[in-house]
C-alpha cells in the first residue's frame, strides 16, 4: 500500500463546502455514546463513541477484529450492546432486530450481500416489505414491486436492468447494486456499507462511489467500511478508527495522511516498502517446460479461449475487468470445470482433470475466491482445515497421526503466523485475515508445484495482506509457480513477473518484465475495449 | 482408543444432558420400580431390566450409528426401516422355502443392505437428488418389495442358529448387544483410524469446499448410505430372528424416526458436519430406558409416545444454545434482585 493520489482522485477530495459552518454542531443524524458489547470473556467493543451527520460519508476503519462488524451489527439491532446508548436524531433507540432499525432508517448492506440468489431483482428489492393491491383480495402487487424496484434502480443509474431476472444470474456488482437497491427503498436516513467494493472492479466501483455522493448529497448519513484506502480517500468526509475494540479517534478526512491513517489502524508504524520486486532478466526461465500451460483453453458458456504458460519459480498474474474470465480460468486448470476446448499440459504431458483430484494429484493448487463458501470448513477447527487436503492426497488409509498433524498445523501456524488461541479453535472464530492464512496453508502442506490465488486478499486487513503477498513472494523464491488473480491492480503489478490481460473471456495480451506496470495493465485492458 | 477417547471428550458437553436424563430416568426407577436394578446370571448368561434395555436399544442404537455418518454428510436416510423389513424378509424365504443353510441367507440379508444403500447413494451422490426424496422413494417402494419377497405373508421359520442371532448370548451378554459394541467399536476406528471420519465432516459441512480441497464427496456420500444400509440390514436380521418370523409390514417401522432422534438427541446436528457416535448410542439408549420406565410404570402403549416426545423436546431445547442463553439470563435475572 504505498501511498498514491492519481490526479483523477485528488480532485474528489478537495474540501467540499465545509459542512458544520454551524460550529455549535448540528445534532447529529446517528450518535453511539460509550457503546460496549462484550462475547462471555471477549470484550468485542468498549466504550467506543461514534457521530454520524446528515449529509456525510463517513468511513469506518481498522483491521480486521478492531470492531467494526461489531459496532455495525450493534446499530442495526444484531447485536445488543452491554452498555452505552444509540441515538437517532436526538431521540434514544433500542433496536432489537435489522427490521426495527431499518423503520427507525438505519438501513444496511452487508459484507456477504444478504440477498435470496433465486428471487428476481424486484423479488429482492421489496422482500418483507412487498407493495398490495389496494381493493380486494389485498393480494401483492406485483406491477408496483416491479415500479418500485425499477424506481430505485434508476436513482442508481441502472434505469436497464431487468428487474425480473433471477438475482443469481446476475453479476457480483449488480448483486451489490440490487442490496443498496433494497436498503434505499426503506427510506433510509442511514445507509451503512460494509466492504460494498471488495467484489467489484474499478470501473465499477467508480460508479458505486459517484452513487454514494449523489446520496450524500441528498441528505443521507453514509457509514462507509473498506479495506481500500483510496476509496476512503475519494469518498470520505471523515473517517473513524477503531482499534481492539476501542475507539482511536474520529478525524476530518482530507487533513489526515494515508501514513498516519495507516498506523493509527494497525497501532504501529506501518512498513510501507513493497515487498522486493525481481529484475526482468526472469525471462530466461521461459526457456524451460512450463509446469503448467493452458492452449485454447475454453469452457462452452463460461470461458472462450486462454494461452497461458507457467514455468517454475515465475508468478503470473491474471488481469481484467471482473467477469473478464479470470476465476472460470483458475477453475478449469484446476478441475474444478472440465474445459470443453483447448488442452492443458502439465510439465508438458497433456493432462485431462475430471475432478479437482486429478489436479491436486499433478501438484497444482488452488484457493476460490470466496473462502467461506468454497473454501473453508467453517465448523472443523484450524487444525482440521489445514490437515485436510494433505490428508486427501495421502489417502483414506494413511492418515497423519495425531502428533503429525499438530506438527502440520503448528509450523504453518507460525511461519504464516496465523493467530488463533490454539490449532483446535473452530476457524469461524478467527478473522478474515486469519483464515485466509490458513486456507494458504492447507495448500501449501501439499508442498504443491504451482499455486493458483483467487483474490487471496479480498477483505483482509491490511498487516494479513501483507503477510499473504510476503509468503507467495517466499513461495516462489523457493521455485513454486503463483498464478494471481486479484482486482487489486497494484497487488497484481507488485507480486507478478508477467501479466495476462483478460478481456470477454479470453486471454487478450501479455505483459512481461519491465512492462509489468498498473498503467500498462490498464492501458491493455482499456486498448482492447475498443 | 486415545483417538476415540479425545472424540468423546469433545462430545461430552453434547452429551451431558442426555446422560442427566437417563440418570434421573434410573433414580426414578430406583424409587418406584422394585427390581429395576436386579440382575441375575443364568447359564452364564446376565438377566434384568437393564439388560433388556441393552437389548432392545440395541436395534435403534445400530440403525442409530449408520444415521450418524448419513446425517454428518448433510443427508439423511429415511429408508432404513423398510431396508430392515427387507433383509427379514431375505434372510425368512431363503431358510424356509429355499432350505439355504444359515450364513448364506444372513450373508444375502446383508447383501440386500449394501444394495438398498448403493441405490441410496447413487441417488444422492451421483444425481444429486436431495436425501430426503431419494430415501423417501425406498422408505416408500421397500416396504412393497419386502411384500414381494415374503409373498405377502408373515414367514415363520425354524432355524437354531438364526434365532440364536436375536435370542442368544455372546460374552455374557444378548448378542444384539455385543453385536452393537463390537461394531461401535469398529465404526468408531474405522473413522477416526483413517481419515474418513474427517472427510464425512468436512463433506457435511460445505461440500464444494471439500470437493475443491481434493476430497471425492461423491465416495464419500456413497459409503455412507451404504454402511447405512448395511447397518439397518443387520437390525432386520436381529429382529426377525428375536421373533422368528419376518413380517414385511411391521418390521423396521418407525426405526427411521427412532435412529433420527437417537441422532439428534446424541448431539449430531442435522445440518452436517460434526458427528458423535458416543452421543448416538447415549441417545438410543435414552429412548430405550423411557420407553422401558413407561412400559414398567404401566403407561398404555398407546400414550407412551406423547411422554417420549416430551422428553426428547426437553433434552434438545436443553442442548440449544440459544435456549441456554435465555436459561442464563433468567438465572441471572434472578440472581441480581
Amino acid at each position: 500500500m504505498r501511498p498514491r493520489t492519481s490526479p483523477a482522485e485528488s480532485t474528489e477530495v478537495s474540501p467540499r463546502p465545509a459542512l458544520d459552518q454551524s460550529a455549535t454542531t448540528p445534532q447529529p443524524l446517528l450518535s453511539a455514546t460509550n457503546l460496549s458489547v462484550r462475547f462471555g470473556p471477549v470484550q468485542a467493543l468498549s466504550g467506543v463513541s461514534f457521530e454520524l451527520r446528515a449529509g456525510e460519508v463517513q468511513a469506518l476503519l481498522g483491521e480486521n477484529g478492531a470492531g467494526k462488524s461489531t459496532l455495525i451489527k450493534c446499530l442495526t439491532g444484531l447485536v445488543p450492546p452491554t452498555g452505552g446508548e444509540i441515538r437517532v436524531s436526538g431521540s434514544r433507540i433500542t433496536p432489537n432486530s435489522p427490521h426495527e432499525a431499518e423503520a427507525l432508517g438505519i438501513a444496511t448492506v452487508y459484507q456477504e450481500v444478504g440477498l435470496i440468489p433465486h428471487l428476481s431483482i424486484a423479488e429482492n428489492v421489496c422482500l418483507g416489505r412487498e407493495p398490495v393491491r389496494r381493493s380486494w383480495p389485498r393480494f401483492i402487487d406485483w406491477g408496483a414491486v416491479r415500479a418500485r424496484a425499477r424506481a430505485v434502480l434508476t436513482r442508481l443509474g441502472l434505469p436497464d436492468l431487468d428487474v425480473d431476472r433471477a438475482l443469481s444470474a446476475c453479476s457480483v456488482a449488480v448483486q451489490q447494486m440490487v442490496a443498496i437497491a433494497r436498503a434505499l427503498d426503506v427510506n433510509a436516513r442511514v445507509l451503512i456499507l460494509d466492504e460494498p467494493t471488495s467484489s467489484l472492479d474499478r470501473e465499477e466501483c467508480n460508479r458505486l462511489l459517484n452513487i454514494l455522493r449523489q446520496l450524500r448529497d441528498q441528505g443521507l448519513g453514509i457509514v462507509f467500511i473498506s479495506h481500500f484506502l483510496d476509496q476512503v480517500e475519494a469518498i470520505a468526509d471523515r473517517v473513524t478508527i477503531l482499534r481492539d475494540g476501542q475507539l482511536v479517534g474520529t478525524f476530518d478526512a482530507p487533513t489526515l495522511p494515508r501514513a498516519r491513517l495507516i498506523s493509527l489502524m494497525v497501532g504501529r508504524e506501518f512498513d510501507a516498502t513493497p515487498c522486493s520486486k525481481l529484475d526482468e532478466s526472469r525471462d530466461a526461465s521461459l526457456h524451460s517446460t512450463p509446469v503448467l500451460s493452458a492452449k485454447g483453453l475454453g469452457r462452452a458458456g463460461g470461458l472462450e479461449s486462454v494461452d497461458l504458460e507457467i514455468s517454475s519459480g515465475e508468478s503470473v498474474g491474471l488481469a481484467g475487468l471482473l467477469g473478464s474470465g479470470r476465476t472460470e480460468t483458475a477453475r478449469l486448470l484446476f478441475g474444478a470445470d472440465t474445459p470443453t476446448r483447448g488442452e492443458i499440459c502439465v510439465k508438458g504431458q497433456p493432462a485431462r482433470f475430471s475432478s479437482p483430484r486429478d489436479a491436486i494429484a499433478r501438484g497444482i493448487a488452488f484457493t476460490p475466491e470466496n473462502r467461506k463458501t468454497e473454501g473453508l470448513n467453517l465448523s472443523l477447527s484450524v487444525l482440521e482445515n489445514i490437515v485436510l487436503t494433505l490428508q486427501a492426497k495421502r489417502g483414506l488409509f494413511s492418515r497423519l497421526s495425531r502428533v503429525e498433524q499438530n506438527r502440520v498445523a503448528a509450523e504453518f501456524v507460525s511461519s504464516l503466523g496465523i493467530k488463533t488461541p490454539d490449532v483446535h479453535t473452530p476457524i469461524s472464530r478467527l478473522s478474515g485475515g486469519n483464515q485466509q492464512k490458513a486456507l494458504l496453508a492447507r495448500w501449501l502442506a501439499t508442498n504443491p508445484d504451482v499455486l493458483i490465488l483467487d483474490e487471496p486478499t479480498r477483505g483482509i486487513d491490511i498487516a494479513a495482506k501483507a503477510d499473504v503477498l510476503r509468503e507467495i513472494e517466499r513461495m516462489r523464491a523457493r521455485g513454486m509457480s503463483v498464478v494471481f488473480i486479484s482486482s487489486e491492480l497494484e497487488e497484481v503489478v507488485r507480486v507478478c513477473t508477467r501479466v495476462v490481460v483478460m478481456r470477454d473471456r479470453r486471454s487478450v495480451a501479455e505483459l512481461r518484465g519491465n512492462q509489468v506496470t498498473e498503467d500498462a495493465v490498464l492501458r491493455a485492458v482499456a486498448e482492447h475495449h475498443g | 482408543m486415545v483417538e476415540l477417547l479425545s472424540s468423546r471428550l469433545r462430545t461430552l458437553r453434547s452429551l451431558a444432558w442426555p446422560l442427566v436424563a437417563i440418570g434421573l430416568l434410573l433414580a426414578f426407577n430406583a424409587i418406584f420400580t422394585p427390581g429395576f436394578f436386579a440382575l441375575e446370571v443364568r447359564d452364564g448368561r446376565i438377566y434384568g431390566v437393564l439388560i433388556d434395555i441393552l437389548n432392545h436399544g440395541s436395534r435403534t442404537a445400530l440403525v442409530a450409528l449408520g444415521m450418524t455418518i448419513v446425517i454428518a454428510t448433510g443427508g439423511v436416510d429415511l429408508s432404513v426401516g423398510a431396508v430392515a423389513a427387507i433383509a427379514g424378509a431375505v434372510t425368512a424365504s431363503l431358510t424356509v422355502s429355499m432350505h439355504a443353510p444359515w450364513p448364506v441367507a444372513i450373508a444375502a440379508a446383508l447383501a440386500s443392505g449394501l444394495v438398498c444403500g448403493l441405490w441410496n447413494g447413487i441417488f444422492v451422490a451421483v444425481f444429486r437428488l436431495q436425501p430426503i426424496v431419494a430415501t423417501l422413494v425406498l422408505m416408500v417402494a421397500g416396504r412393497g418389495v419386502a411384500q414381494l419377497i415374503t409373498d405377502g405373508s408373515i414367514i415363520t421359520f425354524q432355524s437354531a442358529q438364526i434365532t440364536s442371532i436375536g435370542n442368544g448370548s455372546l460374552l455374557g451378554l444378548p448378542v444384539p448387544v455385543s453385536l452393537l459394541a463390537i461394531i461401535a467399536v469398529c465404526l468408531g476406528l474405522s473413522l477416526r483410524r483413517t481419515s474418513l471420519g474427517l472427510f464425512i465432516e468436512s463433506v457435511g459441512d460445505n461440500d464444494a469446499a471439500a470437493r475443491l480441497a481434493g476430497i471425492s464427496d461423491r465416495a464419500v456420500k456413497m459409503l455412507v448410505y451404504m454402511v447405512c444400509g448395511l447397518l439397518a440390514s443387520m437390525a432386520g436380521v436381529i429382529e426377525c430372528s428375536y421373533i422368528k418370523a419376518a413380517d414385511a409390514n411391521n418390521a423396521g417401522n418407525l426405526l427411521e424416526l427412532d435412529a433420527i432422534l437417537a441422532v439428534v438427541i446424541g448431539g449430531t446436528a442435522l445440518k452436517g458436519g460434526r458427528f458423535a457416535l458416543a452421543g448416538t448410542i447415549v441417545g438410543a439408549l435414552m429412548m430405550q430406558t423411557l420407553t422401558k420406565t413407561l412400559y414398567m410404570q404401566n403407561i398404555s402403549a398407546d400414550i407412551a409416545p406423547a411422554f417420549k416426545a416430551a422428553a426428547v423436546i426437553l433434552v434438545c431445547l436443553l442442548q440449544s444454545p440459544v435456549f441456554q442463553r435465555r436459561l442464563q439470563s433468567l438465572r441471572g435475572g434472578r440472581a441480581a434482585p
